[in-house]
């Protein structure tokens, strides 16, 4: 930090002098006091409430987040069997890491997905030689990445067969797709989770009941799909015609050329949109608190409401905002990543 | 037939069709029996019964005896407000933090590129929560209300202010408001009228505030003038008097603009970054003023940018307004939520809440076309 630096982005000006001098004023006043709460007055590791009570106003009281940690991350799984829930958090991020990595990018990637998916499953569900555990006792961390992960992986084929169906040239199909597409994007995402825990019910034959982890799933499942079917739609405008044309005039059938010719473009053309999508919903799954669903949400909240440990819910929801940063921040990088290799690859 | 295109994409569609009618049939057929066997009724008449359920705030008068028809209006009318103030303040403070993006200071860039990261990768629920847990927990109990003279208190009961008493004069005032809006519109189309004509400018930004200001402060003068204000005083366990506002509604409007504004300062920046820099240099060499510059050369072509994503926040934030239901706030979901667990009428309640979302939006959707329309660039 040279002085020609300083003068040229901080002091060029009365005007950006009196800026800067205003938001480091601000930011003297502001550090000590965040710093002291966060760090330096706070309550760390084990230790019993009565410590936190001793610093309440000065320090924060991450004993709470200590004391909470198994169950904000597992909820109400059975404490012994609590490794599996945390073999598959692990998995879950492997899955997403491997989804990145270029070299996966193919028939492979499907495969993985499948097996990671009954990983999850199995390990969860319990079943062939494993104590079987029913959904309503999951809970924590794996609930939320299971119903963002299952949610976009089982929504992409839905999304891409509606982007397809709305640039179809078959009435029927391009008018189904559009007020699919539509009609989900104008509603909130609270609404359809209100019909899938309502309404459900409703709609199976007597007798079938669907669990309450299930219907959030698969309303979520349907609420993606509109909003990824918009962005994958937006990757079918900008493969440009003479690639069909090509493909047809190669020999390939339509349908082939769909498959192998325009969606590998137009998904490329548009990851970084559907991470964003990806994003988002990460972060909306939190709604099921609203439908009773255990996520890192309701954890969280339980962990709140705990009567021993009142008046401690700042701390709590730090912690877990900063589970939601790490994942969202990580991928709204790696996106951001894959935009600027793009705007480099095409020489801008 | 099958090697005919025409006559393939035919059966393909009727198929599908045939498809979709026939899972809807079946849907429809195992609620009908559902129904009749937990003997519910389908039809909108619950809407004409007495709701018999308070509501903490609404827009609108309401009281329980009231029917379910106007306690969901009610809802409808807290939804748009809060929306309407949440576009306000989220478009503000988010224009606010997408120009200190694109600030030469080092120090302002820097803070408002972490103020995006953080508000946008955290989730509105949480953001909410902490909101509503800052409000009803960390501010002082109602006997050690915070006070700004006795103007206005803060307290875990939310916000009393100061409201003027009701009088003829304050209504002149708002008419004043209107009357000068109307004229200071008018004064700017003669004034653009007659530079165009004559090619002389007339001033428009002072004549048009002293308008703005002027006018209904001599409307509230001439109309004798009242001071009286309805003060919150303390009485018993609360504050009597004033104008109230919720913990819940403050919780909800500022999570929800604070949290769109990041959004929406990507979206201001991008629209500014669109603009080519010779534009600006081209505005300057013509002798343009950098007010002018701004206001005639770059936003006019950067709102071609910013309009149609902007549309989309705008949407974003009335829909996220239903996450009111998580912390109390009386909107149109958590009374609908209300009324179908009275009820039970749940397909209802679902379909209105649907209906006027999707009416929302097609509303909000339809004014920005109509606003994108008249900033598009008019290609000669």
């Amino acid at each position: 930090m040279t002085i020609a630096w300083l003068r040229r982005n901080l002091f060029s000006g009365p005007l950006d002098t009196a800026l800067t001098l205003l938001t480091l004023a601000l930011l003297a006043w502001i550090l000590p006091v965040a710093l002291n709460w966060l760090v330096f007055d706070a309550v760390w590791g084990h230790a019993p409430v009565a410590a936190c009570d001793a610093v309440r106003g000065q320090g924060a009281c991450w004993a709470v987040v200590w004391e909470k940690f198994r169950f904000m991350m597992f909820g109400t799984y059975p404490y012994d069997e609590q490794w599996r829930p945390a073999i598959v958090i692990v998995l879950l991020c492997a899955l997403l890491v491997v989804s990145g990595i270029k070299r996966f990018w193919n028939g492979w990637l499907a495969v993985i997905w499948t097996v990671g998916i009954a990983l999850t499953w199995w390990l969860m569900g319990g079943g062939a030689g494993l104590q079987p555990v029913r959904s309503e006792q999951w809970g924590g961390l794996p609930v939320t990445l299971i119903l963002a992960i299952f949610g976009i992986a089982f929504a992409f084929p839905l999304g891409v067969a509606l982007a397809l169906g709305r640039r179809s040239k078959l009435p029927i199909v391009r008018a189904l797709s559009v007020v699919y597409i539509e009609v989900v994007r104008g509603v909130p995402l609270i609404t359809v989770l209100f019909m899938a825990s309502v309404m459900f019910a409703l709609f199976m034959p007597e007798g079938m009941r669907i669990d309450q982890l299930l219907r959030a799933q698969i309303a979520i499942i349907l609420f993606v799909a509109a909003y990824l079917a918009e962005a994958v739609r937006g990757g079918l405008q900008a493969v440009p015609r003479g690639q069909v044309e090509a493909a047809l005039a190669l020999g390939l059938r339509p349908w082939m050329t769909t498959l192998t010719v325009v969606l590998p473009q137009a998904l490329t053309a548009v990851l970084p949109a559907i991470m964003n999508v990806f994003i988002a919903f990460f972060k909306a799954t939190s709604i099921v608190v609203v439908v009773g669903i255990f996520d890192l949400m309701t954890a969280a909240r339980r962990a709140v409401a705990d009567a021993q440990w009142q008046g401690f819910g700042t701390e709590v929801y730090l912690f877990v905002a900063a589970i939601y940063f790490a994942f969202c921040y990580a991928m709204s990088r790696y996106s951001a990543r894959i935009e600027a290799t793009r705007q480099a690859g095409r020489g801008h | 037939m099958l090697s005919n295109e025409r006559a393939r994409g035919i059966v393909w569609q009727l198929l599908l069709l045939a498809a979709v009618v026939g899972v809807g049939w079946y849907l429809v057929d195992n609620t009908q029996h559902n129904l009749a066997q937990r003997q519910i009724r389908v039809g909108f008449d619950f809407l004409g019964r007495e709701a018999g359920f308070e509501i903490a705030e609404s827009r609108i008068a309401y009281s329980p005896a009231d029917t379910y028809g106007r306690a969901l209006l009610a809802g409808i009318s807290n939804t748009l407000w809060v929306s309407a103030l949440g576009i306000v303040a989220a478009t503000l403070l988010g224009t606010l933090v997408g120009i200190g993006r694109l600030s030469t200071n080092w120090l302002v860039a820097r803070l408002a590129g972490g103020y995006v990261e953080f508000m946008r990768n955290i989730p509105l629920l949480l953001q909410l929560f902490v909101w509503y847990g800052l409000f009803t927990e960390l501010l002082p109990p109602v006997r050690e209300a915070l006070a700004f003279g006795d103007f206005a208190f803060w307290s875990q009961r939310g916000l009393r202010i100061a409201w003027p008493q009701p009088h003829p004069a304050w209504q002149a005032a708002g008419w004043g408001l209107v009357a000068a809006i109307a004229l200071a519109i008018g004064w700017r189309q003669t004034a653009r009228v007659r530079q165009q004509r004559t090619g002389r400018q007339w001033p428009v930004f002072v004549p048009a505030l002293v308008l703005l200001l002027g006018l209904p402060l001599l409307a509230w003068w001439l109309g004798g003038a009242p001071t009286e204000f309805d003060r919150p005083v303390l009485r018993g366990f609360n504050f009597a008097g004033g104008l109230v506002v919720t913990p819940e509604f403050l919780a909800l409007l500022i999570g929800l603009s604070t949290y769109t504004a990041a959004f929406i300062a990507e979206v201001v920046r991008a629209g500014i970054q669109s603009v080519d820099r010779g534009q600006g240099e081209a505005a300057m060499s013509l002798g343009l003023s950098p007010a002018q510059q701004l206001r005639l050369v770059t936003l006019p072509q950067a709102l071609r940018v910013i309009v149609p994503p902007m549309t989309s926040q705008y949407l974003n934030l009335t829909k996220n307004s239903s996450l009111a239901v998580a912390i109390g706030y009386p909107d149109l979901v958590s009374v609908a939520n209300t009324s179908m667990n009275q009820t039970g009428q749940a397909i209802e309640a679902i379909v209105i809440l649907m209906a006027v979302y999707l009416a929302i939006s097609l509303a909000i959707s339809l004014f920005m076309n109509w606003y994108n329309a008249r900033v598009r660039l008019v290609e000669r």
